[in-house]
Order: structure tokens, then sequence, then C-alpha cells
């Protein structure tokens, strides 16, 4: 057990030097480390907690999803039937219970109805399942009802868009490094370092940017608008800025042009220095524009944000050349976010920020500096333990831990995680249990001594024997970290990945680095009396 | 050099003789964790309730009132407040926004951040957090599953590895270290947040760690003394184990005591809570799980029927019987 080949010796000593060396370009300035090769810039990822920044879970709401896509269908149902050839009357639709129903006022036209509606229900990916279920009921009335393959595809879907959306919406911010990415089925994690306020960003998040503009209704009542009541073909929706003073205006239905139409959104100025977005149209989009306003000199249009109206102004000459302006009391701030947000397409789905933990960097500066001292005092007390109990064989395992806390850091390194405060608290624990491992052994190195063993047979039989305690020991404590791991969420995470690398790795280091450094003794000074 | 050695060569408590005692110590102690949980309750943290949590930092000592009569007009809720780690720094609660999402609990904080700079000049939020009431319902879900969870997994282990007495002891002993920590928490009103958690399952792997090294040497002494009583070979194994569990509670210990006060206001609760676990974990290897085995009437000749049936419990690192000749 203590001859050790040149081969062997080379096995164990090769991994941790490789260890060491990746933890080396954590303890560099960042200049350094940008100039090293990609594969030597193992560092460790300081935490949101450590570094300052920012951590937020967005989630969209299901519910919104799916009613979208229920009122979509109405549109097309509605448009199918009014529209084809031959037309087919129908009642009023309900959206009740999130379903669709009417009553098709033709009996006989019942059977034709539903052939028509098939066509648009199909496909929920690959499964070969319909998006919508459609029912006869009553024999005239038709049921559509969303299967939850198709709910769930569409979530599904809007996610995946929404989650690039979100990533365009941080770049264009110009922060550094953001974490973006999905989570479960209906959430999406931002992390993003360094950020001292992060109001702009949740602002920014927020928006859902669905941008429109639509015809004013001059002819509403505006005292019935006040009520929330408009003329057929018209909605009321709201309007904060209204000169008039209602905070509502009457809006016709159809859409002129859509934000799906924009090309560009830049933060500008009008001729009143006030901040303006300007935006550019696609080809079709400015023909689109070019034609409503040239039909509607002298009338006002909407300019739509999520539902609200940001102003009404008037059309006092037809606008071709396809960009236009969007003016509404913006601060040069809101303007530039608002044209961000355009540039970077809308959301398919309103997200709301369920989860916030934000930590300025000078309380993580604290965190760090006092994570520091205490794992070099820890370090030092536990050390000096050591020495006095067990002497040389302290120091071996002194030794141990110092490489130990090294490779930890580059295997963190190499994976590219992420240290938090509870990873360093993991650090702290991992150096008392690592000595543990070591205790084990000289423990019972002592006891083979007592019972009669020679040096050689006690060190022998002391690495054997505690071997197998260790292993089953080390075992246990990774299944408590590993179900950390799964389960767990932010600090817990963090602090089991530490956990669960300083297992990994103090068991090597104090198991068999440490037999090496002893074998060594043994083989050159041949001891006959051993002070452990 | 003489070497420390805290535990004398030879040492021999009767650590099971007064096994009964110690049920009965164990037993009341526990109630009373139990009961002091469920009569005043954890203190939780927003990750388990939801709601808002700023940490202020002030330029200089400033008093806790003075701070809560200042977001007492504010109308944005009942708030509570602590001061945490030093006197220049409060820790502020406040409920969410009922309505409005995410932009009401934005608009909240900095309702709140305008109001302090305008009384307490110079004043900054290190940090803060905003937890939904739904996550918060998740996190805690989570957070009690990994803890079962790991019992569980740990007690099947060494139910496998060992004799199903092995596993019921652990599983016994380790609810019991959990729920005297909850009971910690409950008494002092330390704020249980998921950092909590993280020192929960924590504590959970040190414990297990503790009482496998016991049950080993126990198992090893099955094998080595088929005759023995025991109550005898209990006491052996625990002694024989006894200067290493004392050297790893105290390096540990040393470790954390270091953490505690060095390592920042943030990490506080974590720390103590550890140390309590370590002291805890180490008392109840020795006097719930170790006696257990007794109680549950594990013999010596259990662990021979147990090798000839081979699989997990085989042997793997064993090579050859074990020479025992050295023995005097």
């Amino acid at each position: 057990m203590l001859n050790f080949s040149r081969w062997a010796v080379a096995a164990i000593l090769l991994p941790l030097l490789l260890g060491v060396l990746c933890a080396v370009p954590s303890f560099l300035p960042d200049a350094t480390v940008a100039k090293l090769p990609g594969f030597m810039q193992t560092r460790v990822n300081l935490g949101l907690d450590l570094a300052g920044g920012s951590h937020l879970l967005l989630e969209a709401s299901t519910q919104d999803v799916a009613k979208q896509r229920l009122t979509n269908m109405e549109e097309q149902v509605r448009t199918e039937l009014r529209r084809g050839d031959p037309r087919i009357a129908i009642g009023d639709i309900s959206s009740r219970d999130g379903k669709l129903s009417f009553m098709v006022r033709d009996p006989g036209q019942v059977d034709a109805a539903v052939e028509r509606i098939r066509p648009l229900t199909q496909g929920a990916g690959l499964t070969g399942q319909r998006d919508f279920n459609v029912e006869v009921v009553n024999s005239s009335t038709i049921v559509i009802t969303p299967t939850d393959a198709g709910i769930k595809n569409a979530v599904k879907s809007a996610m995946e868009v929404a989650t690039e959306v979100i990533r365009k919406r941080i770049d264009e911010m110009g922060t550094r490094e953001p974490t973006i990415q999905q989570q479960g089925d209906n959430r999406i994690v931002v992390q993003v370092p360094g950020l001292q306020d992060p109001k702009a960003l949740k602002d920014l998040l927020g928006q859902t940017a669905k941008l429109e503009f639509k015809l004013v209704d001059m002819t509403a009542n505006p005292s019935e608008v006040a009520q929330g009541r408009a003329p057929v073909g018209s909605e009321v929706l709201k309007y904060p800025g209204n000169p008039s003073g209602i905070p509502y205006i009457a809006v016709k239905r159809q859409v002129m042009v859509s934000g799906e139409d924009l090309t560009d959104a830049t933060q500008g100025y009008d001729q009143n220095n006030q901040a303006i977005v300007n935006i550019r149209f696609n080809s079709s989009g400015g023909r689109k524009f070019g034609q409503v306003t040239s039909q509607n000199v002298n009338r006002p249009f909407a300019i739509i944000l999520d539902d609200q109206v940001l102003s009404a102004p008037n059309i006092n000459e037809p606008i071709l050349g396809g960009s236009a302006q969007i003016s509404g009391s913006f601060t040069v701030e809101s303007a530039n976010q608002l044209a961000i947000a355009l540039r970077s397409g809308k959301l398919p789905v309103a997200l709301t920020v369920v989860e916030e933990r934000t930590v300025g960097p000078g309380l993580g500066a604290d965190s760090i500096r006092a994570g520091l001292i205490a794992s070099i005092i820890a370090v030092v007390a536990v050390a000096a333990f050591m020495f006095v109990s067990y002497g040389r064989f302290g120091v071996y395992a002194n030794i141990a831990v110092a490489i130990n806390v090294l490779v930890i850091l580059g295997v963190m390194g190499i994976l590219g995680a992420t240290l938090t405060l509870p990873g360093i608290a993991g650090f702290v624990l991992t150096i008392g249990t690592a000595v543990d491992a070591n205790v084990l052994i000289y423990e019972r190195i002592r006891e083979e001594r007592r019972r009669g063993r020679n040096v050689v047979q006690a060190i022998e039989h002391g690495y054997k024997e505690a071997s197998r305690t260790i292993f089953e020991a080390n075992v246990t404590h990774a299944i408590a970290g590993g179900i950390m791991l799964a389960l767990g969420s932010g600090p817990v995470k963090g602090f089991a990945i530490v956990l669960l690398i300083g297992i990994a790795t103090s068991v090597f280091t104090a198991v068999t680095f440490t037999r090496v450094l002893a074998a060594h003794w043994v083989r050159t000074k041949r001891p006959t009396e051993i002070h452990i | 050099m003489k070497l420390l050695k805290l535990v004398p060569d030879n040492t021999n408590i009767g650590f099971v003789a007064i096994r009964h005692w110690a049920f009965v110590l164990t037993a009341i102690l526990t109630l009373l964790a139990v009961g002091a949980t469920a009569y005043k309750g954890l203190n939780l943290g927003v990750d388990f309730v939801g709601g808002l949590m700023i940490e202020a930092k002030f330029p200089q000592n400033v008093e806790t009132d003075k701070v809560r009569a200042t977001i007492g007009r504010l109308n944005v809720g009942e708030s509570s407040l602590q001061q945490f780690g030093d006197p220049k720094t409060v820790q502020i609660r406040l409920p969410l926004p009922e309505q409005g999402g995410a932009g009401a609990a934005n608009a909240v904080v900095e309702k709140t951040r305008n109001a302090m700079q305008a009384q307490f000049p110079g004043v900054t939020f290190s940090r803060y957090d905003t937890v939904s009431g739904k996550v918060s319902g998740e996190l805690i879900r989570n957070g009690v599953l990994a803890v079962l969870l790991a019992i569980v997994g740990i007690a099947i282990f060494s139910w496998f590895r060992y004799e199903w007495q092995f596993g019921v002891s652990t599983f016994i002993s380790i609810m019991h270290d959990v729920l005297i920590t909850l009971g910690f928490f409950a008494i002092t009103q330390l704020e249980f947040d998921l950092n909590i958690v993280a020192a929960v399952l924590t504590i959970v792997g040190y414990s297990i760690n503790d009482k496998m090294v016991i049950d080993d040497r126990i198992r090893e002494n099955m094998r080595k003394y088929r005759k023995m009583d025991m109550k005898a070979l209990i006491d052996l194994s625990v002694n024989e184990t006894l200067p290493r569990t004392v050297m790893t509670s105290l390096t540990i210990l040393l470790a954390l005591g270091s953490l505690l006060l060095f390592g920042g206001h943030v990490l506080r609760g974590f720390t103590a809570a550890m140390m309590l676990g370590v002291v805890v974990g180490t008392y109840s290897s020795i006097y719930v799980s170790s006696s257990l085995l007794i109680s549950l009437g594990l013999t010596p000749q259990a662990a021979e029927k147990k090798a000839s049936k081979g699989g997990i419990a085989s042997q793997a690192e064993r090579v050859g019987p074990r020479d025992d000749g050295a023995r005097p």
C-alpha cells in the first residue's frame, strides 16, 4: 500500500497540479486574464450577492396566452364564416369558461360551418393533436374548446419568443454578461451583475411594447366614451394625456399599422426639443401608413402602446416617407427605453417580476472581504490545531487542505461555476470536513500502533481501514449535496456546488495525496517510531 | 515535541449505561423544540412568506424608531424593522402591494428610498429582495422536500449498506437534529430564510457523516467480536472513535467560529445554525443513533447473516480476512 510506482505518483500529482493551475486566473486582475488564451481563462464567477447586481424572476401568465389565443380564434372564425362563400350567418360568439360557442342561424349549415372551421384548428406540433376541439351541441350550437396540448404549445412558443426578445432588450441596454434563462414552463430568470439601479431594467422588461396605430373615432359621444361605451366597430382606450381632460378616447378597432411593420426605432427630439421616438416602417408598413394617412387628412389618429393611448396627433398631410414620430410627454430616458423596446419587438405575453434580489456593489465587496478574512483565519486556526495534534502528519494534512482549496477553485473555474456567499460558507465547511478524513486516518494509525503494529504496518492499516469509513461517510454527504443541488434554488444551489466539488477533491487529496507524502517519508527515513 | 491528545488512550466512558436517561432528556428537548416551533412559530424571511426586504445602510448610527416613523408616514403597509449586524444597518420588511404586480413593488422601493433619503441624507439600500407569494410557496415546498428527501435517502442508504436498525436509528436521530435546529430558530426568532435551509441540509450532511463513522466502527466490531454483548460493543466503538469525534467537531467549530466572528452579518444566522447543528449532531450520534441500536435489538450475529448474503453489503474494500494477530 505504501509502494507507489513513479507512474502512480505522477498520476496523482498531475491532476492536482492541473487543478491548482486552473485556480491561478481567479487571482489575477481582469486585464491580465483577458490576455490569456481562451482555455486558460478558467475563472470563478462571482455570484450576484458578491459582485452586486440583480436577479429577476419573470413569470408569464399562461391564462393570458390562452385568452389571447381564444381571441385570435374568435377573430378567425368570424372572418372565415362571414367572408367565406357561401356566407354562414352566426349569432354572437361567447367566450366564457375559456371556450368559444355560437349558434349557427340556419341549422342546415352547421355541418358546413364545422367543415370550414376545422382547418383553422390544426396542429399542436408533431403530435398530430389538434389545438382546438370542435363540437356541435344541441344540433345548432358549435363549441370550440382549446386542447391542453394546444395551450401548452402556445405557451412554449410564446416563452421562446419572450426569452429572445428579453435577450435583445438587455443587450441593447449595454449591460455586461447578463444571464437569461428559461425556467420551468412559464418563467425566465434574468441575472445582471454590477447594476447600480435595476429600476430601468425592470421598466424595460415590464413593457410588452405592443405598438398600434388606429384612427380616432370622431363620431363617438364624449360622455358615453367617459362611461366606457363606444360606437360599433370602435373601442374605448385609456388616454392619460388627453388634452380634453377625460382620460379616455374612442378609437376604431381596425389597426392601421402595427409595431410588427417597424424596421427601426430611435430616440430623438422634435422641434420643441421634446423627447420623441423616431420610427421607420418596412415597405408594406410604409405603404399602408401612407394610404391611410392620405385618406384621412385632418383627422386624428391614435398612437397606442400596450393598449394605452400615448398621443393622438392630427394628420396634417399624408405621411408617405415610411417614417413617423411618436410623441407623448416622454423624458429622454423613457423615450430611449421605448425605442429599445420597439427595436427588439413586442413580447408575445406580458411578464411580471415575481422575485427580485438586488445587492449593491458595496455590500458585495464587504461580503467578499469578510468571507476572505474568515476563510484565512479558519485555515490558520485549523492548520495550527492539526499541527499541534499530529506533528509531521498534521503538516501533511495541512498541505493537502491548501491544495484542496486551490483545486476546488480550479474545478469551479473549469466548470464555470459561480461562487456565492453561501458558497464561501461551503468553502469554510469544506476546510473543516477535509481535515476530518485525515483525522480519521491518523486516529486509526494511533490505534493500530497501540495494538502493537510496527510503524509501516500501522500506517498501512490506518489508511486502508479509514479509507472505507471515509468513503461511506462521504457518499452519504454527497447524497445530501446532490439533493440540495437538484431541489435547491439560489443560495442552496450555490452552497451545494461548492460542497459537492469539495467532497470529491477532499477525498482525493486527503486519502491519496497524503499517502504519497507518508510513503515518501517512510521510504527515505525508515522510521522506527512515529509521533502521531 | 509532545503532541496534543485531547482524549487519553484507552478511554472507556460508559456511554450506553445512561442511555435511558439520555432518551428522556432527548425526548424532552425535542418536545420543547417542537412546542416552541408550534407555539412561537419561525420568523420566516421574505423568501418564505413573500414581501419586500430592504437592507438600508446609514452613514451613522441610527435609531430604528425614527426610521419606523418615516416609513409609517408613507402608507405602504405595516413595516417591521430590525437592526442588522451593526447599528448603522437596518433591515426593513414590508408587505408586497396586493395589486399592480411588478411595477407596484418597484414603486414602493422608490417611495421608501426617496423618503429615507430626504430624512437621512447619505442612506443607501445595500440590498433588497422582493418575493411574490406564489414563488415563496414554491420555495417553502422545495426546501421542505429537499430536507425530507435528504434524510430519507440517507436512511435508505444506511439500511442497504448495514442492517435495517441502522436505517431507522439514523432516520430518527437526524429528524431529532432538524427539529432541535428548528426549535432554536423559533426560540431565538432569528430570521429563517433560504440560507438557513442550506444550513439545515448541511447539518443533516454533517450529522450523517458523524453517524456513519461510528456505525462503520460498530459493524467492524460486530464482525470481530461476535460473542460480545451489544452494549459493551457499542461502548467500545464509541470510545474507539471518540478521539476522532472530538478532533473533527473541534476543527469544524474552529472554522465556523471564525465565520461567525469575521464572516459578515449576512451569514450570521447561517453560521449560528451550523454551530448548533455540529453540537447537536455529535450528541445524537452517541445518544440517539448508537443507543437506539440496542433498543432496536441489533445483535452481532446480524452482521454475519448479512455478510453471507453478499450483495451491496459485501465488503468491497476489504481484501482478505482481517489480521488480528497483532492484538495482544
